[in-house]
């Protein structure tokens, strides 16, 4: 897997993420997306999507975005 | 006078002593008011409804039987049980004769001693008396009731018309691989008839002919059992009371001479069997009736496919090699586990703590497990430990967690016996589950009404007195939006438990999720088209659950694996919750678990955000005390999933793997990525009983044990622990965990346990959920079902009895989501996959078996329409492609196919159905979504280039070094 197809697996994956909240109230939903990164995605992982997220952040859906710039800044301990 | 006083149902497993579960009382327990009777002299009171024959023996006043087992009813025709009661006419059988208030019965007389003497010699003058070199010598109920009755001569002599001499025997019928029938030696009790049916409830047997012609047959339009309808399940020949239906290896072994109780190492039902021993050789498995999961029934893998075990593939030796070109080098233990650790400290100190981790098996015990993923935790000093649950039911962890507050099932199988409803979801019980498939099928028989929501149409939408109400043929993919639909009709028809919902649950969630599944979208008619289900079937369906009485969910990897399984979990909880389905008998939501210990995997804290106990590394209390326990500092960050392992082993910040017996070359997705990423790791280490897929890519082997080596315990889909004990020693020499702890050690933690009940200990006391178990609570109280602690001290059949383990049930709104994979004009079809009965996951154990000859190879199930359009017959070979890989297969053409849908099993490696399967995942667990891969499938006539690259470098891969006697 090169580089690029890794970011795009975490984009699709923060993508499906925020899917599933979206049926709720905005502030629940961002709040939920980021507490599922906290929870679920290991740091690498983490530190790979703030890289995108510092690069542009292609292809993450707007729910998406707000749930990951809550969940990655400030940047995890590790 | 003794008072007896017959126990209870449902206490019965805890209170019932070996020896005591072990007597056939005749005919089954009943339930009702009590009725006092007086049998020669003593009186009992037992359940009204209950026979003599089964009061009498609780009496311990048993009475001659033949054609009697408490596992059917009473059939009333070998005319041995035959009583006198006072002021009663004749001599009545016992057991057909039910019991009443102030009946006086008497077992044993002059004239009853006559009488049965007379009917034992009848039986005895068409029997071979060869007694002496039959296979069942000592183990033949006709020969105990001969002696029982006293029988010493055949008046009758033994010539004349028979069944048993030269001139009239019929060949053995030797055509299943594991038990034979010899016709010549039948009583034509019909026990086995009887037991087909009500205890398996396949209906393969029947008696034929009539009078003295009359035998067993399997079936009218086979010549033999293999052929017909029979799945071998064994419940005739534990039923058999003679030797015509007899396993293989007592013919050939002779009877065993001790038993030890122990806990299958197939499904996730967790039948409890007897295994029978002569020395350390292990000569047959029975089901053992006090088991609390089976109840004395077995399926074709666990009663009959554990050759696996002593196979000659096994290896039994250490094995090490630099590169994974090299041919293997078998080495002694010591330099094996020093080569482990150091390889790992290497990676470590080079790389950083991350680039370590290890995947535990859903196979292996408790015990095992948790050294495994301490040693990850503590040794490794990160949290990059996951098991195979990823793949199969993670979702359902996280789904039920999130709607429940637990990630577990919430009934135990016995609570189908309650149900009156059954909703199955994407699981196939009687080939994947099949004892608990079979209790299904009793309770169905008896009038509970089955709906069946699969693309496919599994065995139990039709079957011998059996028939799904509702059949909800859904394509694959589509199954949020059909709980959607079934909840839409709940809510909008007036359907739901107000009261319970007011009581049990968050009225704020309720409401949202009420409003969500009201909306017009959602209804029957909206997503008619999207399921390719009518919408008044789904409305019927939908009442039927709602309405129906108890109704209980049933659900497999049909739910887990999609790109949504997680929010069908939720789904499926919140029908539950609305409808007032769950907290008490007959109701539900239950997973069926696909391995045998995957329910234990993911209690002993195998997720890397879990600690044991599903408590997050993130939480600074349950931390600390496994820090002060372990001495260690631990980390507070979740660690890689499966999946992220392989993508972080590619992009090179993962480079060390330890597997415990997991095949995950063969069972996870996309096989060429996996195998790319396995090939990219500095170091792999395999656990495992076999060379398998991923030993191909290893440089460290270290031989594991299997079951009937392990002291532990396994943890069944009804959160049930069960022991599993040794019935021989390790073939290779060490236990599994001892393995792991002496790994660890060499890499400077020190774990040390002096046996698996030291380990369990260690668990109880970090693990709130199992507070109380012990080994010995286990070995003297029986099995236990989590939670076992303060609150409750025996353990919790049912779970969220009296409110939900999160406090209020928490719906949550679950919008349809359509998978990213989906079928196009490249692409038309959407391939699915699955279990068949005979063989096992990826086949590592049951291809190593007779249970082959039922299934040699995998084939593509396509419809007829599908298949001519493609120019494809019944068994052409043909090439399924997808967007990511290809794979040839022999089709079988089946209308259990819905149109447009393929289906495969990926028992075989050879078969390579990862190859085709994609990446695509749950989004909250990365549960592969193997149920879903759009495909293409057309004729062809050779193996794809994955089958001729795996066929030349396969062999390759497995050479061991054996040049080294020289050295």
């Amino acid at each position: 897997m090169s580089d690029n197809e890794a970011e795009n697996e975490l984009v699709r994956m923060a993508n499906e993420i925020a899917a599933f909240f979206k049926p709720y109230p905005h502030d629940e939903a961002v709040a939920d997306i980021s507490q599922h990164i906290l929870d679920f995605w290991d740091p690498r992982m983490r530190r790979a999507m703030i890289a995108h997220l510092e690069a542009g952040g292609e292809g993450l859906q707007p729910l998406a975005l707000e749930g990951l710039e809550a969940a990655l800044r400030p940047a995890p301990a590790a | 006078m003794t008072i007896h006083q017959e126990i209870p149902l449902g206490l019965r497993n805890l209170k019932l002593t070996p020896l005591e579960a072990e007597i056939d009382r005749g005919t089954p327990e009943r339930e009702g008011p009590p009725v006092t009777l007086m049998i020669d002299g003593v009186t009992i009171t037992v359940p009204e409804g209950t026979s003599i024959m089964r009061a009498a023996s609780l009496a311990d006043r048993q009475i001659p039987k033949l054609c009697a087992s408490d596992n059917v009813e009473a059939w009333g025709s070998c005319r041995l049980c035959l009583v006198e009661i006072e002021g009663v006419k004749g001599t009545p059988s016992s057991c057909t004769t039910p019991v009443r208030e102030g009946m006086r019965v008497t077992t044993q007389n002059a004239r009853l001693e006559r009488l049965r003497k007379g009917v034992m010699e009848l039986y005895i003058s068409d029997h071979p008396l060869d007694c002496l070199t039959c296979p069942t010598n000592g183990d033949c109920e006709l020969q105990d009731m001969a002696g029982v009755v006293g029988l010493r001569e055949v008046r009758y002599g033994m010539d004349g018309d028979n069944h048993f001499d030269a001139a009239h025997k019929v060949p053995i019928d030797v055509s299943n691989p594991y038990f034979q029938y010899d016709a010549s030696k039948c009583i034509v009790c019909s026990l086995c008839v009887r037991a087909c049916e009500e205890v398996q409830g396949t209906f393969a047997l029947t008696i034929e002919g009539r009078g003295f012609e009359s035998r067993v047959s399997p079936g009218i339009l086979s010549d033999d059992f293999f052929s017909s309808d029979c799945v071998s399940c064994g419940a005739c020949v534990q039923a058999c009371p003679t030797a015509t239906l007899v396993e293989k290896s007592i013919v050939e072994h002779g009877t065993p001479r001790r038993e030890v109780i122990t806990t299958c190492a197939y499904c996730g039902v967790g039948c409890a069997f007897k295994a029978e021993m002569q020395g350390e050789e292990i000569v047959r498995m029975t089901p053992w009736k006090n088991g609390g999961a089976n109840e004395g029934h077995s399926c074709v893998k666990g009663r009959f496919a554990f050759g696996y075990a002593t196979h000659k593939d096994r290896v039994l030796t250490p094995m090490v090699r630099e590169k994974i070109t090299d041919p293997w080098r078998p080495v002694d233990w010591e330099e094996a586990i020093g080569f482990a650790a150091r390889r790992l400290l290497e990676i470590r100190d080079e790389h950083g703590a991350g680039a370590i981790g290890g995947i535990t098996s859903s196979r292996c015990t408790n015990e095992e497990v948790y050294v495994v993923q301490k040693m990850i935790r503590a040794a490794f000093g990160n949290n990059n430990v996951d098991t195979c649950a990823r793949v199969c039911h993670s979702p359902t962890g996280y789904g039920l967690k999130t709607t429940l507050g637990t990630s577990a099932g919430t009934q135990d199988f016995k609570s189908v016996d309650k149900s009156d409803v059954i909703l199955v979801i994407g699981a196939n019980p009687t080939d994947a589950h099949p004892v608990f498939g079979s209790r299904m099928k009793k309770r169905l028989r008896q009038g509970a009404k089955l709906i069946v929501a699969d693309p496919r149409r599994i065995d139990l939408v039709r079957s011998p007195h059996v028939r799904a109400e509702h059949h909800l043929q859904l394509r694959p993919g589509t199954n949020v939006a059909l709980m959607n639909a079934l909840a839409h009709v709940i809510v909008t028809e007036g359907l739901v438990n107000e009261a319970f919902v007011a009581e049990r649950c968050d009225m704020t969630e309720f409401e949202r999720w009420r409003g969500f599944v009201a909306e017009e979208r959602n209804s029957p008619e909206a997503l008619s088209e999207i399921l390719g289900v009518p919408a008044d079937e789904l409305r019927a369906a939908a009442r039927l659950y709602a309405t129906g009485g108890n109704a209980a969910i049933y659900y497999g990897l049909g739910v887990t694996e999609h790109s949504q399984g997680s929010t069908m979990v939720m789904a499926m909880a919140n029908l539950a919750m609305a409808t007032g389905n769950i907290g008490h008998d007959g109701v539900g939501i239950n997973p069926l678990r696909g391995q045998n210990n995957v329910q234990g995997s993911c209690d002993m804290g195998s997720f890397p955000h879990e600690f044991t106990g599903y408590r997050h590394v993130s939480d600074k209390e349950v931390r600390s005390t496994f820090e002060a326990d372990w001495g260690v500092t631990l980390d507070a960050e979740p660690g890689l999933r499966i999946p992220n392992m392989f993508a972080s082993a590619l992009d090179g910040s993962f480079r060390g793997l330890y597997v415990q017996g997991e095949d995950i070359a063969q069972s996870d997705p996309n096989t060429r990525h996996v195998t790319a990423a396995l090939k990219a790791l500095d170091l792999l280490i395999v656990q495992d009983l076999f060379l398998n897929e991923t030993a191909l890519y290893a440089h460290v082997f270290l031989p594991g044990t299997s079951f009937l080596e392990k002291d532990g315990t396994f943890t069944n889909a009804e959160r049930r622990i069960n022991r599993v004990r040794p019935v021989m020693r390790e073939q290779q020499g060490m236990s599994e965990w001892e393995t792991v702890c002496r790994i660890s050690e060499a890499m400077g933690y020190p774990m040390t346990y002096e046996n698996e009940a030291e380990i369990m200990d260690e668990i109880a006391r970090l693990t709130p959920t199992f507070a109380l178990v012990s080994h010995a609570r286990l070995d003297a109280e029986g099995s236990m079902q989590w939670p076992v602690n303060e609150a409750h001290p025996d353990g919790s059949p049912i779970m969220h009895v009296d409110g939900f383990v999160r406090g209020k049930g928490r719906f949550m709104v679950t919008e349809y989501v359509p998978t990213e994979e989906r079928a196009n004009r490249r692409f038309p079809l959407i391939l699915t996959t699955g279990r068949i009965l005979s063989q096992y996951n990826v086949g590592a154990q049951t291809r190593r078996t007779e249970n082959s000859l039922w299934h040699p190879e995998d084939s593509l199930e396509i419809h007829p329409f599908d298949a001519e359009e493609r120019g494809v017959a019944d068994g052409d070979l043909v090439a399924i492609t997808s967007r990511v890989g290809q794979t040839t297969l022999r089709a079988m053409v089946s209308e259990r196919m819905p149109q447009g849908v393929v289906y495969t099993t990926f028992h075989h490696p050879f078969s390579g159905a990862n190859v085709i399967t994609t990446d695509y995942s749950d989004w909250a667990t990365n549960c592969p979504e193997f149920k879903v891969t759009a495909v293409q499938v057309m004729p062809t006539n050779r193996p794809s280039a994955w089958q001729e690259e795996y066929t030349q470098t396969a062999p390759g891969s497995r050479r061991i070094h054996t040049a080294t006697a020289a050295e």
